[in-house]
């Protein structure tokens, strides 16, 4: 039974949401003015991103980020819900603490982690470059996907697995036929994470990237460093609407399978 | 009875959400120290109409009003109306103990600290559960009986002048539902303290109430004694859903004279049977019966008393009940009726009608109940 | 039917489930053993070693990297980090609270509105501290319109501040706040909010006495969750705060770039990953009596 909110209450409530999404809307706004001092608003102008095609680094960037992204999910959503089936079976000794352990790399912070990385590599004298890029990307988005289908795991009826044994299924079919298509909200959930992860990441990626892997966040860390400028409103923008709509489109794909 | 004003009243009563009426038109009163239950199956409008005399719903505003002793309160606050409520989930605050649960009304209401503890405590003793052992507990380490001991004390310490109680037995077995029952009633008794008891079991509702409001798609279907109810229903839905009732359909033919029954019917199939007066026949219109299982009788063809009306059929089935047998049986119209015989005792002194046997129902015309067209 | 070894297969599992399980987990274990475990304990290893001449370790044990950090200059920047980090969980905390609770009551927005406090989640957090460069500069959006308004003459230094810092992670982090909270009070049993005012309770009350304490296991959820991350903040002090606002993982940057002292940097990771550890305790300490109850 829905309550009555105190008008006051929603007002307030409705000004925060004001203030999270101001700033990235004045963003957007500002890759179509035509000034290159953004504070005052002096015309609308697609100026900027016809600027970005001219720039071969930042598409190159974009590609990358993208293939990275992919790779990186693949094998991370792999990985993660095998991490999340085992888990999930019987209890066995050390089960707890490997759940728990589970939960390290996603607190530990960036930092830390980028870096330890980055020594082992230099101490064992891998050349950074794509490889490494992956290989940390799928260390660190790993965790998170064993979390969301492990989630998704426990909130799901076991005694349906039962009914397929009992029908005379074997635990190989009982898995495709009945948990694999159950679980795959939460795996593509999982996925969708570990890839926004992955194509947002920076701080992991400035340490492990080589001078050829420069990934679109870590373009734009320099841009920024560099200064101001309207060129990277039109990137953050491009961004904004390319993660947004994915999202967007993954929840209504997966709303319609009940997720 | 004296004339003292109804403690509740409901003057044509409506509630919406959105574009469905929860409660329709509802008016009924409460006298002071009933026991009076609201009976309906689940969806029919009566925990809206127990939360509007809480106060958590506010009737529409179509002139419709909630009066408690006399004065109306439709948008008074829960806390304004000097009642108590058990709910049906029991509403226990699970962070807080069983003691501090009892005590939260009190302190709400102000009470000095000093008399808490002797109040807390003689509620527990109300609801029968000993302090020493149960104060200090948490909602979590009780069973459900004595979960709902608590809720029970904690709507009482107040003394609310009404005691509203939603569905409190619900979710206990049986055997506990019994003892409840019964205990209720005793608080209701010795306390003289009015309860308005929501439920949607109608053996419940007819073993405690001295009144049933019966409810039925946002409606009040009928109000009355448990015996007026049982025994004259006056809607096809309070006969079928209070007991079990047998309809029997019909064409009055012309009125009688002088007779308690002065009515003759005519079923499609061309049998006839007497009918007590009613003002809802008319001659030629259409009839609708009820008659229940334990006011018909089998007999013999051939065999029925004068005077009785009587209806061939064919014995269906017979089912064991402990108390009484049913038999089912196909009327020449293809219709089943049961009748309900009184167990004598199958090893000793058996039922003498077998499956196939050809029989007559009877029963006195008396016995009819005409039902009002829903 | 089946094939029979693949029968055999099952049966040996089934006789031995542990092993199905470690089956399972080693592929994934094995990952993050070698990718993070193991430069974790490279790390620790040199955190206790001795400074190499240029850069790097050299051979050696000393906990003086660890007893460095007493000095007054590590101190302050530990204390302002632990600080910052209160106050964005303080301030997240003030700021979810009425959010989750209105989006909890909402009925049938309540779906997008959850979608709202999402979305920004979903947005590069680089572009979204970018975003808060742009609102505050000193040729921003923020003082434009101050000065528009004739509220101030100049422009104010608002970036480069623990402000700004503090106004980065709190942007950054709020969803993690709102969702925990927003669980716990949808979970409430509206009977025990009803339960309370037929007992005498007014609005106040009914806060304070039950919907409050109700909901404590998801603030304390959603205070872990923000505090977690904003103790080992890097990105939003590096690009909103300047020099004068160093956090701890800017030290940990500093050290393994500039100042070339390796085992120092590793030593604050360390004294870092000690905090961390603790509140990742906590949370999960957390968790499962929320799961228990």
């Amino acid at each position: 039974m829905t309550r009555r909110l105190s008008p006051l209450l929603v007002a307030l409530v409705g000004g925060i949401f004001l203030v999270l999404h101001l700033p990235v809307l004045v963003l957007v706004l500002y890759s179509f003015n035509s000034s290159r001092f953004a504070a005052s608003w002096s015309g609308f102008t697609l100026h900027w991103y016809a600027r970005l095609l001219e720039r071969p680094d930042i598409l190159r960037a974009l590609r990358l980020s993208l293939t990275v992204a992919t790779l990186s999910t693949l094998v991370a959503t792999l990985l993660g819900t095998l991490l999340a089936l085992g888990l999930s079976r019987r209890p066995f000794r050390g089960r707890r603490l490997i759940e728990g352990g589970l939960y390290l790399p996603i607190v530990t912070p960036e930092i830390v982690a980028g870096i330890s990385l980055l020594i082992l590599f230099v101490a064992l004298r891998v050349p950074l470059g794509v490889g490494t890029v992956i290989v940390a990307h799928v260390a660190f988005t790993t965790p998170f996907v064993a979390v969301v289908v492990l989630a998704r795991l426990r909130g799901m009826d076991r005694s349906l697995e039962e009914a397929a044994l009992a029908l005379g299924a074997d635990e190989v079919t009982a898995f495709r036929r009945i948990t694999l298509p159950l679980l795959a909200p939460g795996i593509l959930a999982g996925a969708l994470l570990a890839f926004t992860l992955s194509l947002d990441d920076f701080v992991i990626t400035f340490f492990v990237a080589g001078p050829g892997s420069t990934t679109l966040p870590v373009l734009v860390y320099s841009m920024v460093r560099r200064g101001v400028e309207p060129t990277i409103n039109a990137v953050s923008a491009v961004l904004v609407v390319l993660t947004t709509g994915t999202i967007a489109l993954a929840s209504r794909l997966g709303g319609t399978r009940g997720a | 009875m004296t004339e003292t004003p109804p403690i509740v009243e409901f003057r044509r009563v409506s509630k919406s959400f959105g574009d469905s009426r929860a409660v329709d038109r509802v008016s009924f009163s409460v006298r002071r120290g009933e026991f009076f239950s609201l009976l309906g199956p689940s969806g029919c409008g009566k925990t809206t109409t127990l939360r509007l005399l809480a106060g958590f719903e506010t009737p529409d505003p179509d002139g419709g009003e909630v009066r408690i002793d006399g004065e109306v309160v439709n948008v008074r606050r829960p806390y304004e109306r000097r009642i108590g409520m058990v709910f049906q989930s029991y509403a226990l605050f699970p962070h807080l103990s069983v003691e501090r649960n009892i005590a939260f009304g009190l302190e709400e209401h102000r009470v000095p600290r000093t008399e808490i503890p002797g109040r807390v405590e003689r509620a527990l003793g109300l609801v029968r559960l000993a302090p020493a052992t149960f104060a200090r507990r948490r909602p979590h380490q009780l069973s459900g009986g004595q979960r709902q001991r608590v809720a029970l004390a904690r709507a009482l310490v107040l003394d609310p002048a009404i005691l509203l109680l939603d569905e409190p037995l619900g979710a206990l077995d049986l055997q506990l539902r019994k003892e409840m029952q019964l205990e209720l009633k005793t608080l209701n008794r010795e306390l003289g303290m009015t309860f308005v008891y929501v439920t949607h079991d109608q053996e419940e509702a007819l073993a405690m109430s001295d009144r049933i409001a019966v409810m039925s798609a946002a409606r009040v279907a009928q109000v009355g004694t448990p015996a007026d109810i049982y025994e004259n229903p006056r809607t096809e839905f309070v006969a079928g859903f209070i007991g079990e009732a047998n309809l029997f359909d019909g064409q009055a033919g012309k009125r009688g004279s002088g007779e308690a029954t002065p009515w003759t019917v005519t079923a499609a199939d061309g049998a006839r049977f007497g009918v007590p007066d009613h003002p809802g026949i008319q001659e030629g219109a259409g009839v609708r019966i009820a008659v229940r299982p334990e006011w018909l009788d089998l007999f013999e063809p051939g065999a029925v008393p004068a005077g009785e009306n009587a209806l061939p059929g064919t014995v269906r089935d017979i089912v064991y009940l402990g108390e009484t047998m049913h038999v089912v049986v196909t009327m020449s119209d293809g219709r089943l009726v049961r009748v309900a015989l009184r167990n004598e005792g199958q090893l000793l002194n058996p039922l003498r009608w077998r499956r196939g046997d050809t029989v007559v129902v009877a029963w006195r015309p008396e016995d009819c109940q005409v039902l009002d067209p829903e | 039917m089946s094939s029979s070894p693949r029968r055999r297969l099952l049966a040996y599992f089934a006789r031995r489930p542990a092993a199905g399980s470690w089956a399972l987990l080693t592929p994934g274990l094995l990952w993050l053993a070698a990718f993070f475990a193991v430069p974790l304990v490279v790390l620790l290893a040199y955190s206790v070693m001795h400074r190499g001449t240029y850069w790097g370790v050299a051979p050696g044990f000393t906990l003086e990297h660890y007893r460095r950090f007493l000095d007054p200059l590590y101190l302050a920047i530990a204390w302002r980090t632990l600080w910052i980090a209160l106050a964005t969980t303080g301030l997240c905390l003030v700021l979810s609270y009425p959010v989750a609770y209105v989006i909890a009551r909402a009925g049938r927005w309540r779906n997008i509105l959850l979608f709202l406090v999402i979305l920004p989640f979903w947005t590069s957090f680089l572009i979204r501290t970018y975003a808060i460069i742009v609102l505050l500069r000193g040729g921003g959006v923020v003082n434009s319109t101050l000065m528009g308004l004739g509220l101030t003459s100049a422009p104010l230094e608002l970036l480069y501040t623990p402000g700004a810092v503090l106004a980065g992670l709190v942007y950054g982090y709020l969803p993690f706040m709102v969702l925990p909270i927003y669980a716990s009070l949808e979970r409430l049993d509206l009977d025990l909010v009803d339960a309370a005012e037929v007992l005498g309770a007014r609005a106040f009350a009914r806060f304070r006495r039950v919907i409050l304490p109700l909901s404590l296991p998801g603030v304390a959820a959603g205070s872990l969750l923000v505090f977690i991350p904003s103790l080992g903040a890097f990105l939003t002090p590096d690009l909103l705060g300047g020099a004068k606002t160093m956090m701890l993982g800017n030290l940990v940057q500093n050290q393994f770039g500039p100042a070339r002292n390796w085992p120092f940097g590793a030593a604050v990771s360390f004294a870092l990953m000690g905090v961390v550890m603790v509140g990742l305790l906590a949370w999960l300490r957390v968790r499962d009596a929320e799961a228990a109850a």
